[in-house]
């Protein structure tokens, strides 16, 4: 029983002629440990003048603006191009900066998969990824089902992806665990003999940079 | 700046095993690779070592990073797939010892 002084909140009906499904949580509102230090430190940083508000919002938006599309003009010039090709597995850092992107602090490997071997890439303990060509990794790149099964069963991970891949080619998988990153150079698929490098481009997707997948082949 | 670098022991093609080892602290080379046998597949160069430099220490003697190559079906006892697939993991020197089997 409530006791007399306590306010009633339950002596009206709420219903209102119609039931709503229960609401979703919100998945945004939990403060870890980290995201707590994260905020203060920021927070401490701009009172004191380091740096602004503004800076931290470019800092996002130039690292948001980085994407897959960068990474697919350079694939499209390696298949027009064989000497850029040649040089992109040789020094793939200075290849991409020749386009105009700038890949980055870390240095790069570029894969090459061939009719005789399919590179796929994953980092088991974080999630190393090229994001200087590719920008943010896509979340499942980051989940711990991908970073356990890709170097432990990778053939049934790609069959996932939609991507099988016969046994008389070889899977090569790369840990990126250190201070290399990969981007896969995917094979030029069949058909595509008429098409401009930037129609090209437009097959190249960002999984198949990664190697869950292959390139698109031309509609 | 301190430069010291350790000079490379391993080249391209030679076998090596990564040590057996579990020390505390920030470590990059997987569990489900130490004590495995593979094939020096590349230096890529030399690098601060990460478990000084995650506790903010120079990092140095800088480490030579060897990329090396493992046969899947060695690592993984009930491996599917090709007997011929790879895994490639970036590994510093210091966790390698000369091995003797491919």
């Amino acid at each position: 029983m409530t006791a007399p002084d306590e306010p009633r909140v339950d002596d009206h009906p709420h219903e209102h002629g119609h039931v709503h499904p229960p609401a979703r949580p919100d998945t945004d509102d939990a403060l870890t440990y980290y995201k707590a230090m994260e905020v203060a430190v920021r927070e401490l940083l701009i009172e004191k003048g380091v740096i602004s508000a503004e800076d931290v919002r470019r800092a996002i938006e130039a690292m948001d603006a980085r994407n897959p599309a960068q990474g697919a003009r350079v694939v499209a010039r390696a298949w027009t191009d064989p000497a850029y090709k040649a040089r992109l597995l040789a020094d793939p850092n200075a290849a991409i900066k020749e386009l105009g992107v700038e890949p980055g602090a870390y240095r790069l490997v570029v894969l090459e998969n061939t009719p005789r071997q399919h590179n796929l890439v994953v980092c088991t303990l974080c999630s190393c990824y090229p994001r200087g060509v590719l920008g943010l990794p896509p979340d499942w790149y980051k989940s711990r089902a991908y970073r356990s099964r890709a170097v432990r069963e990778p053939r049934a991970v790609l069959r996932e992806f939609g991507t099988e891949i016969p046994d008389t080619v070889e899977v090569r998988v790369h840990d990126s665990t250190a201070d290399m990153r990969y981007l896969v150079l995917p094979e030029r698929p069949a058909g595509s003999e008429a098409l401009s490098e930037s129609e090209l481009a437009e097959l190249v997707s960002r999984d198949s940079m990664i190697g869950v997948a292959r390139a698109r082949a031309p509609s | 700046m301190t430069t010291s670098e350790a000079a490379p022991r391993f080249r391209p093609g030679d076998p090596v095993r990564v040590r057996f080892a579990d020390p505390p602290g920030h470590i990059r080379t997987p569990w489900y690779i130490r004590g495995r046998a593979g094939v020096v597949e590349r230096l890529c160069g030399s690098f601060g070592n990460p478990e000084e430099l995650a506790y903010n220490r120079p990092g140095t003697p800088r480490q030579p990073l060897y990329r090396v190559r493992f046969r899947q079906a060695q690592i993984w006892p009930d491996y599917r797939g090709a007997g011929t697939d790879t895994v490639d993991i970036e590994i510093y020197q210091h966790w390698l010892e000369p091995g003797d089997a491919r």
